[in-house]
């Protein structure tokens, strides 16, 4: 019994440490820029920006869950950004470009799973190639030129924000429904004796604790204009993919294939078309990434994207993801991203030198996985 | 009899553990100058263990007892010092790097260089001059990967020779290889006799040893039970030897009653995947009734797994003859269409291929099922515990929690949990391979427990083993394979040890 709750207690170890970072991380932020950093102005654009990244996490994760990777993510957003900025220049309206947009994602993405998946040519490669290919087709439809986007809802949703008032009515049914769950779960324990791991204590604590945070972050980000609107679309996202990764069929099998591809295909499990499903979740994830990026900038650069996939790569790892599959959650991506993101932000406004960002971006990625390696030897 | 002063290798009471297990129980071993000594026993008898004592793979102070090599003891801490005093050990996973040349194979580790540069002239040199000397039709600069198996192993055995060994051992050397090569192969040992090179053939097939060999040793049990001359005895005699053991009583005797035909195998055969000309089943044919527990024997390599595997849908590559599940003719090209069917398959290597080691015990049991665990597309949480719950208690899985990692479970729990898993999918038949393979006496009982409890329940199950009691203990009926085609099928009364190893080791 004990080891079990030990081994529970490494598990949430990983979490933990990884927020202690974080708050560490703002809070020599915070001296840094003498308070600047967690004004609520701040952290409201701290949370829009990392929002690129976190959609893109999401999808990430499945793919290294599922024991692959895709390099394409970057040029591939680029790609997107620049025909729905197209699109909706030759007069397309802007829902039909949006759905267009996506359309061609998840095509480029069912052709990268298909060549992985059916074709077992190794991810690595195929997704080199996209990103070479698509980073190449966006400097040629462009002619290097930045592409304007026109007026619209789209560009607008770049730089809106939930009004207070919603904003408050979202937290609260998000705290309802999350403390429901967590009662549930508890409920459940109880009539399986499945007695290791939950208790009384734990649910409270994890349900006053997310109602704090759920609370507190609203508060911050009324406090400046409310909730950034593609923040608000990262969440529900979020909400939905850890929805697929804990109670479907689906993300079971990931989870199964990442952990053991013989064991799984033995079992039943149709190896491949999980894969290509993984590759065609992160086909849709790109071209809403690609949205809010170009929304954001309000145009489509020939030059967006760059090293995205890494930031990507990074954010998940960062936050739990094993690059040798089988491990990996969705909150834990975003986490990551962040963390990455804050340091972004907080090296910004310290004024450091932009090839600082690099520098301790790849450092915190290296000492990340440094400690979750030798926790991992230690058990 | 050999005098003492002819012996270039002999063991003396060699003692071997390993934890829980006693592999090697006081063997005695010799082999004379110049001489051709099979050592014969079934899996597992210890032939293989003692190997590694003798090429250093296990180092002295692992083992007690004596290692003599010409008339001195030695104490061996790794190969290169079983080298050096003359000993050479073929494997039967050869160990050669295939992207390399023959000859780079041969001298690998030992290259000839001057200041770190390798002396490429003298080392193609010396591997023709060596390979001609032997015989061999082989070029130096050939890819070892494009070289057939046959002329693999040559190379191999023109590596161990260019060490100088005089003591060469092979284990199962044959295994790999059609007939014309085996001749080739047989008379290379004969040759290497004439030039007082000792060969330790570590093999199953007796038709080769009464080919070649002088000397035939057996093992059985971790202990040399018999030495004599090849030209004092005959098969039976050396069959019985290896095989002579009582029967425990861990078999449930259970009522059931057995129905009729469930599954039908006619005219299967699977080609090799890479020798051309070879099957690797050959025209089986067999069936399974209701309840009833088939059990195949055989020695490894002899096609047991594949016909397991390809019934399942598991093996790529197609194969002929016909399928029938209840009469319905089957073209499975996926274990997940042979578990819809109603087929479950407990695989050899339970690690490897029956439990995703990192998750829990419950998601380990509902794998095979889990679409059938969703309410409106969600799973349900709350179901999969239950399940898992009654499996725990009802198999006797000692597990901290059904939120435990599969991999901190024993051996014998972890097959439990296979069991399960395949269980909920309610099989209309199970397929076992080696179903107590590396598992304690304690948890066997339970594992023929369960299986007994199957086929009562109706369910054909297809078991096969290389434990001889375990296939005499449990089938209501045996067939045995050699060299990938049925040679022998005998119901439950006319089953012995003797007859099954007779059929298992028929030809190669």
């Amino acid at each position: 019994m004990s080891t079990e709750i030990t081994i529970k207690i490494k598990q949430s170890w990983r979490t933990l440490t990884m927020v202690f970072a974080l708050i560490a991380i703002w809070i020599i932020f915070q001296y840094a820029t003498d308070g600047a950093f967690l004004q609520p102005r701040n952290l409201s654009n701290l949370f829009r920006q990392m929002t690129v990244t976190g959609v893109l996490a999401m999808g990430m994760v499945l793919i290294i869950v599922a024991g692959h990777i895709d390099l394409s993510v970057g040029s591939v957003v680029c790609f997107l950004g620049v025909a729905l900025a197209m699109l909706m220049q030759k007069g397309v309206s802007p829902e039909i470009a949006l759905l267009a947009t996506v359309f061609i994602g998840v095509v480029i993405s069912l052709i990268q799973g298909w060549l992985t998946a059916y074709q077992k040519v190794p991810a690595f490669i195929v997704t080199l190639a996209g990103m070479m290919v698509f980073r190449g087709l966006s400097m040629g439809v462009t002619a290097g030129v930045t592409i304007p986007l026109d007026d619209s809802w789209i560009k607008s949703f770049g730089s809106a924000y939930v009004p207070a008032v919603y904003g408050w009515v979202i937290a609260g049914v998000s705290v309802a429904t999350f403390a429901w769950s967590r009662v549930r779960r508890r409920l459940s324990a109880l009539r399986h004796h499945v007695a290791g791991g939950s208790s009384d204590f734990g649910m409270w604590a994890a349900i006053l604790g997310g109602a704090a945070l759920v609370g507190g972050f609203t508060a911050t980000m009324n406090a400046y204009e409310g909730i950034p609107a593609p923040v608000l679309l990262m969440l529900a996202l979020m909400v939905i993919f850890n929805f697929i990764t804990t109670k479907t069929v689906f993300g079971r099998h990931v989870y199964a294939v990442g952990g053991s591809v013989e064991a799984a295909h033995l079992s039943g499990v149709n190896v491949r078309k999980v894969v290509l499903g993984n590759f065609l979740l992160m086909g849709v994830l790109t071209a809403v990434s690609a949205m809010i990026l170009t929304a954001r900038v309000e145009s489509a650069q020939p030059d967006a994207g760059q090293l995205l996939e890494l930031d990507a790569v990074a954010s998940c790892v960062i936050g739990g993801t094993s690059l040798m599959g089988g491990k990996g959650t969705i909150a834990g991506a975003l986490l990551g991203a962040l963390v990455m993101e804050s340091l972004n932000n907080g090296m910004s406004l310290a004024n450091m030198e932009a090839f600082w960002q690099y520098v301790v971006k790849g450092l915190v990625l290296v000492v990340a996985v440094w400690l979750d390696v030798s926790s991992q030897k230690a058990r | 009899m050999a005098s003492t002063a002819n012996k270039v290798l002999e063991l003396r009471g060699i003692i071997k553990e390993f934890p829980g297990v006693r592999a090697l129980d006081g063997v005695m071993f010799d082999v004379c100058r110049g001489e051709i000594h099979a050592l014969c026993g079934e899996n597992g008898a210890g032939k293989s263990t003692l190997m590694k004592i003798i090429s250093g793979l296990y180092a002295f102070g692992t083992y007690s007892g004596d290692l003599i090599v010409d008339e001195q003891v030695r104490k061996f801490a790794n190969i290169k010092d079983s080298q050096q005093a003359g000993v050479a050990i073929v494997f039967q996973e050869l160990s050669l790097v295939r992207e390399l040349s023959v000859a780079e194979n041969i001298f690998l580790g030992r290259e000839p260089a001057r200041y770190g540069v390798i002396d490429w002239d003298t080392v193609y040199a010396k591997t023709a001059a060596l390979l001609s000397d032997l015989g061999f039709n082989i070029n130096p600069h050939d890819r070892v990967g494009d070289l057939g198996i046959g002329q693999q192993q040559m190379v191999e055995i023109a590596k161990a020779l260019a060490l100088n060994a005089h003591i060469l051992i092979l284990d199962e050397p044959t295994s790999a290889l059609s007939d014309t090569e085996i001749e080739v192969f047989l008379s290379m040992i004969r040759t290497l006799k004439t030039r007082g090179v000792a060969c330790v053939l570590i093999t199953h097939k007796l038709n080769e040893v009464f080919s070649v060999a002088d000397r035939i040793t057996v093992f059985r049990d971790g202990k040399s039970i018999a030495s004599y001359a090849a030209k004092d005895v005959n098969e039976h005699r050396v069959i019985s030897d290896m095989v002579g053991r009582e029967l425990t009583d861990l078999y449930p005797r259970i009522q059931k009653s057995i129905g009729g035909p469930v599954l039908e195998v006619k005219n299967l055969t699977v080609p090799h995947p890479t020798v051309p000309g070879r099957d690797l089943i050959h025209d089986v044919s067999l069936a399974v009734r209701k309840g009833e527990i088939l059990g195949i024997a055989g020695l490894m390599g002899s096609g047991r797994t594949e016909i397991l595997m390809s019934v399942f849908g598991a093996l790529h590559g197609g194969h002929s003859g016909s399928i029938k599940l209840e009469g319905e003719t089957l073209n499975l090209r996926s274990p997940r269409e042979a578990i819809a069917k109603g087929l479950a398959l407990v695989s050899e290597d339970r690690k490897r291929y029956g439990l995703v080691l990192e998750d829990s015990v419950s998601r380990n049991i509902s794998l095979a099922s889990l679409n059938s665990m969703t309410k409106f597309g969600v799973l349900d949480d709350d179901g999969e515990m239950s399940i898992a719950k009654d499996y725990v208690r009802d198999l006797r899985i000692k597990t901290p929690g059904i939120d435990s990692q599969v991999k901190n479970l024993s051996g014998g729990n972890q097959q439990k949990v296979v069991l399960a898993k395949w269980m909920l999918t309610k099989p209309k038949v199970l397929f076992l391979d080696e179903p107590t393979r590396g598992i304690d006496v304690g948890a066997r009982a339970e594992i023929y427990k369960i299986v007994g409890e199957m086929a009562r329940q109706g369910v054909a199950v297809v078991m096969v083993s290389s434990e001889l009691p375990e296939v005499l203990g449990l089938s209501d009926r045996v067939i045995v394979m050699c060299g990938g085609r049925v040679t022998g099928e005998f119901s439950r009364d006319e089953a012995t040890q003797e007859r099954i190893m007779a059929a298992a080791t028929r030809f190669s």
